[in-house]
């Protein structure tokens, strides 16, 4: 049975379900439950923002609130993955990595290759990422580059509801560290998605507009820009072919390349900051991989080199909107000067 | 409001299946002047699910086309208009002026009234269902291994306009229950009859395409009350010879790319098989559960390449009211079947088309079935 | 007529002793291996606190985890890590521990309990948290202990993690192996309390301090809160008070000792000797069973070092194995 449901809802059912499969996924975080030690209600928040409301009342204490202590919990989650439980660890705000990097980068994303293939670590690690919040610098950023980066992680942000669940179902049941980057700015937005489980493989990119004058790459919030920017363009009569990447370690080189061959025309869209970025490392591949299909160099869309601004009015011009990304590719059609390498 | 002009006829963008609210004109097969008969096919319409051919409903001169190729329009929306070479075209620009979507009867995006889709708890678990139409015989409509009730989607509103229609997802399939009890052939014939049982029908012409084919001949078998024709498209059941390449193929496949092959080989024309179609079968097959139902059924149904279960010549010594279809250009299950149910069946092989004939020529196979269950209603 | 005063029979007696041998002599050989540039890249060396890892391990099975420090040989030997397969690890053979993807610095062997040695300081405290709280979620009893030296004692991972341990009330000893260095910075000056069961008790665990250098001090105490923490009793901080006679890292000069302390350390505070003197001095066992464990170590380490050095490098495709489970 398929409903409408919202990304929140979908994330809150993918826990529920995999608790009810499987006995060695526990879940952890700051206020994940709320009211720990408190004398009002448990279950106070379910969250910050209410994503694991209700889950306590189900599973009681396989959800443990965690004081505030980072390294500590989320190295405990890694910890207990390598001794045979399934932990889903929350960091409340993907920006908050900073106190607990070294536990997942040097620590879980390593420990497989360093010990020689003899260890797992089935680690979840999940958390709210992306601007339009008004959450200013420190609780709006898009990290997903620094991650993509660690070879071991595994790296997933889903766009939409359904692809959040089954991904989410994926990130658990697989058997290396996940880091589950939820857009909040996406918990609101609906579409259908089965009330059963579902597993999306990594690594598989969703096509969701065909077209054969432009592809535009995405993903996250900035894929339902690229898709406003695909309306806007058909009626220019230019119909681009709109990419949803939803894994970007593993990431779908084939679809994107396959897209370019038969476009010739690149946009990449990616709301992290702009040195270093999916963008760049989307565009030198295609760079070195396809030079020979692209008609114009590659166009990179993203945010300015700059903290996340608060006011509103600046956070609007930050995140990279269908104006640019229509722009973009217009700059594709129009001949943007290509390498004068020869092919 | 403009008088109503019986010698006007608009020809609007149709409904197929449950689903669909819009649709993509994507080319004229005839032009403006020409005289369209009953039947004609008139114009393709591509929509997220597939790309069809509209017939004509009407007989007249093609006298003007609004629908421009490349363009999406929804249901019911008005892209032609035949009539009479003698009417003025001041009254068909008025008509084209005047013309207005009809309301629908009580949903949003001009769906139907009522819900599109039904659950039933049976003896065999959960099932989802459609039904379409009142009165009249009831029909019940069994779609194949691997597929869903939208298989029907060509199908049920046509056979609608003079039955009550059912057409169910089998176990394992569709959104009906993922672990079916029992995944053999008595067993989802047996799924069949619970439905039936759930729903209020006593008996019903019962038409199965492929693996739903053999489902509807064990029916007829061991219920034969129940069942008062049967209509058998591209069935199993009938002979040994099966596509086991096409079957492990499609239980096997896991991503896009692996899935396109196996699908294009249920249609005489591969290009058939969109985007869309390819995701919604992978969406299917990701769900907990299908992948183990569907390998529980084909287990059963197929070994070593071959069929295990061949009705044909008892359904023929069993005198049911059978019709038998054919795509000429089956790649899954041989035409050379068709005549296993012996001369008193009906058999109709239809060419330039597949597996998937009642889709691939949907005006011509639901003629036919409206004609066998007209005969026998 | 031997006599046993002690609070273990004499086959563990002798175990113990040949644990603290082992763990000496291959440290002892890795030194002389070292200076030859047999050895790439780094090793830090246990030598003179063997009395610490010996004298806990003792108390625990494979079911229980430990988490090492980059000073891990003498943690991983008493862990009951296969000798050869260390060496060869520390060689960067394919026969190593880890198949030469890790070196001295990662040896790990999960079957044994063993997560690790670990080049990032105070890293196994969380981790070691995390295995702990598997052992309560599982109620098998397995607590977690967690090693750091004085200088990573200061480390906020360490301290977060005893708030968390004490928080959820895990089954994680804490165990601060003070041998006054943090490479080359004195603990006087990098630790502002004076004392680390102040620490403990500010983060609201027991805590005890031993003398490192004597086996049976270490043995005692830590049965005590080990036996408590399986028991559902919580958390407790462990100081081990004790020597390294090498450096931080070989080729450490440690130019930042006293002239002579060393050699002072190796004639009076070798935990070695100490717990050989007091076994023969109370006739529970005589030099003779001691020297012959003496011998068939030497032999083991031999026959490690043989092994490792006749051992097969990786393969170029090895390079790329492990990464991930499935990707």
């Amino acid at each position: 049975m398929s409903r409408k449901i919202s990304m929140k809802t979908a994330i809150n059912e993918a826990l529920d379900l995999e608790m009810r499969r499987d006995p060695t996924v526990i879940l952890m975080g700051e206020d994940i439950v709320g009211g720990t030690g408190a004398p009002g209600e448990d279950d106070a928040w379910g969250g910050v923002l209410g994503v694991t409301k209700g889950l306590y009342a189900k599973h009681g204490n396989r959800l443990m609130d965690t004081p505030l202590s980072e390294s500590a919990y989320i190295g405990a989650a890694i910890g207990a993955a390598t001794c045979g439980l399934r932990p889903v660890a929350e960091l409340m705000f993907m920006d908050f990595m900073g106190v607990c990097f070294d536990q997942i980068f040097n620590q879980a994303a390593k420990f497989r290759y360093m010990f020689g293939g003899k260890a797992e670590t089935p680690v979840v690690i999940r958390g709210m990422v992306g601007a339009g919040f008004r959450a200013a610098a420190q609780h709006s950023q898009m990290l997903t580059p620094l991650f993509t980066h660690i070879p071991g992680l595994k790296v997933v942000c889903p766009s939409n509801a359904y692809d959040a669940k089954g991904l989410l179902i994926q990130s658990i049941r697989d058997n290396d560290p996940v880091i589950f980057c939820e857009h909040k700015n996406l918990y609101g937005h609906e579409t259908e998605v089965p009330a059963e489980s579902y597993a999306i493989p990594f690594g598989e990119a969703n096509v969701l507009r065909d077209g054969g004058d432009v592809t535009i790459v995405s993903y996250g919030l900035t894929v339902h820009r690229a898709m406003d920017a695909a309306e806007a363009l058909a009626k220019e009569k230019v119909e681009a072919e709109v990419i949803d990447l939803r894994t970007l370690s593993p990431i779908d080189w084939d679809t994107i390349v396959d897209s370019v061959e038969r476009t010739g025309r690149l946009v990449v869209v990616d709301e992290a900051h702009p040195r270093c970025n999916l963008a760049t490392d989307i565009s030198a591949f295609v760079a070195q991989n396809a030079f020979g299909a692209l008609k114009a160099g590659v166009q990179m869309v993203t945010p300015p080199h700059t903290p996340v601004p608060f006011s509103p009015s600046l956070e609007d011009l930050y995140i990279p909107g269908a104006d640019a990304i229509a722009a973009a590719a217009r700059r594709t059609l129009a001949g943007a000067p290509r390498s004068t390498i020869a092919a | 409001m403009t008088s109503l002009n019986e010698r006007i006829k608009p020809i609007v963008m149709p409904k197929w299946g449950l689903s669909m609210s819009e649709g993509k004109v994507t080319g004229w097969l005839k032009q403006p002047g020409a005289t369209v008969n009953l039947g004609d096919e008139l114009l393709e319409v591509e929509t997220d699910k597939i790309t069809n051919v509209v017939e004509a409903g009407e007989t007249g001169v093609l006298r003007r086309v609004l629908g421009e190729p490349g363009t999406i329009y929804p249901v019911k929306a008005l892209i032609a208009v035949l009539a009479e070479p003698d009417v003025p075209d001041a009254d068909i620009d008025a008509f084209v002026a005047g013309y207005a979507v009809p309301e629908a009867d009580g949903g949003e995006d001009g769906a139907e009234a009522g819900p599109r889709y039904e659950f039933a708890e049976t003896a065999a678990g959960t099932i989802r269902y459609a039904r379409r139409g009142e009165g009249g015989p009831t029909v019940v409509l069994v779609h194949g291994f691997g597929g869903d009730l939208d298989n029907w989607l060509f199908t049920i509103d046509a056979l609608a306009e003079g039955a009550t229609v059912y057409a169910l997802d089998l176990p394992g399939h569709g959104q009906s229950t993922k672990t079916p009890a029992d995944p053999s052939l008595p067993g989802l014939s047996k799924a069949v009859l619970a439905f039936m049982d759930a729903v209020g029908v006593g008996a019903a012409h019962v038409v199965g395409h492929s693996m739903g084919g053999a489902v509807a001949m064990r029916t007829a078998l061991d219920a034969p009350e129940r069942v008062a024709s049967l209509s058998l498209i591209c069935s199993a059941g009938l002979g040994r010879e099966i596509n086991q390449g096409y079957i492990d193929g499609f239980i096997n496949a896991t991503a896009r790319r692996d899935l396109k092959p196996v699908l294009e080989t249920l249609f005489a024309d591969a290009g058939l098989v969109s985007r869309q179609m390819i995701d919604d079968l992978l969406k299917y097959k990701r769900l907990d559960g299908v992948d183990g139902a569907l390998r529980a059924i084909a287990s059963s149904m197929f070994e070593g390449g071959a069929q295990t279960a061949i009705l044909g010549g008892a359904v023929g010594a069993a005198n049911v009211p059978t019709l038998v279809v054919w795509g000429e250009q089956d790649r899954v299950i041989p035409a050379a079947h068709a005549t296993a149910p012996g001369s008193t069946a009906r058999v109709e092989v239809i060419p330039n088309a597949g597996h998937m004939v009642q889709m691939e020529a949907a005006g011509r196979v639901n003629a036919l079935l409206k004609d066998h269950i007209g005969r026998k209603g | 007529m031997s006599e046993n005063p002690f609070p273990l029979g004499k086959a563990d007696l002798l175990q113990a002793y040949r644990t603290m041998r082992t763990i000496r002599e291959f440290e002892e050989r890795l030194h002389i291996d070292f200076a030859k540039g047999d050895i790439p890249g780094f090793v830090h060396l246990y030598a003179g606190e063997e009395a610490c890892a010996t004298g806990i391990m003792m108390h625990l099975n494979d079911n229980d985890r430990i988490a090492s420090t980059h000073r891990g040989h003498g943690h991983c030997i008493a862990k009951g890590v296969d000798v050869h397969g260390m060496m060869a690890e520390i060689y960067g053979r394919a026969t190593g521990s880890c198949r030469g993807k890790g070196g001295s610095m990662h040896i790990a062997d999960l079957s044994k309990g063993m997560m690790g040695a670990n080049g990032i300081l105070g890293a196994g405290a969380p981790l070691v948290c995390g295995a702990a709280l598997a052992a309560k979620v599982r109620g098998d009893g397995g607590v977690g202990i967690t090693f750091v030296g004085d200088g990573a004692s200061n480390q906020g991972t360490f301290l977060e993690s005893m708030n968390l341990a004490a928080v959820w009330n895990l089954p994680v000893i804490f165990v601060v192996e003070n041998n006054g260095y943090a490479e080359s910075t004195a603990m006087e000056w990098a630790v502002a309390c004076d004392s680390y069961i102040d620490r403990a008790t500010g983060f609201g665990l027991p805590g005890v301090t031993v003398d490192g250098t004597d086996f049976f001090a270490v043995y005692e105490a830590a049965g005590e809160i080990i036996r408590r923490a399986r028991e559902g009793g919580g958390p407790a901080l462990l100081e081990c008070n004790m020597v390294r006679f090498y450096g931080h890292f070989e080729g450490d000069a440690q130019t930042y000792r006293a002239k002579g302390e060393v050699e002072a350390l190796r004639a009076n505070r070798d935990c070695i000797k100490l717990l050989a003197q007091r076994l023969v001095e109370a006739g529970t066992v005589t030099p003779a069973e001691l020297e012959a464990i003496d011998r068939a170590v030497l032999a083991l380490i031999e026959d490690a070092v043989r092994c490792a050095k006749a051992a097969p490098l990786p393969a170029a495709a090895d390079l790329l194995a492990d990464v991930y489970v499935a990707y």
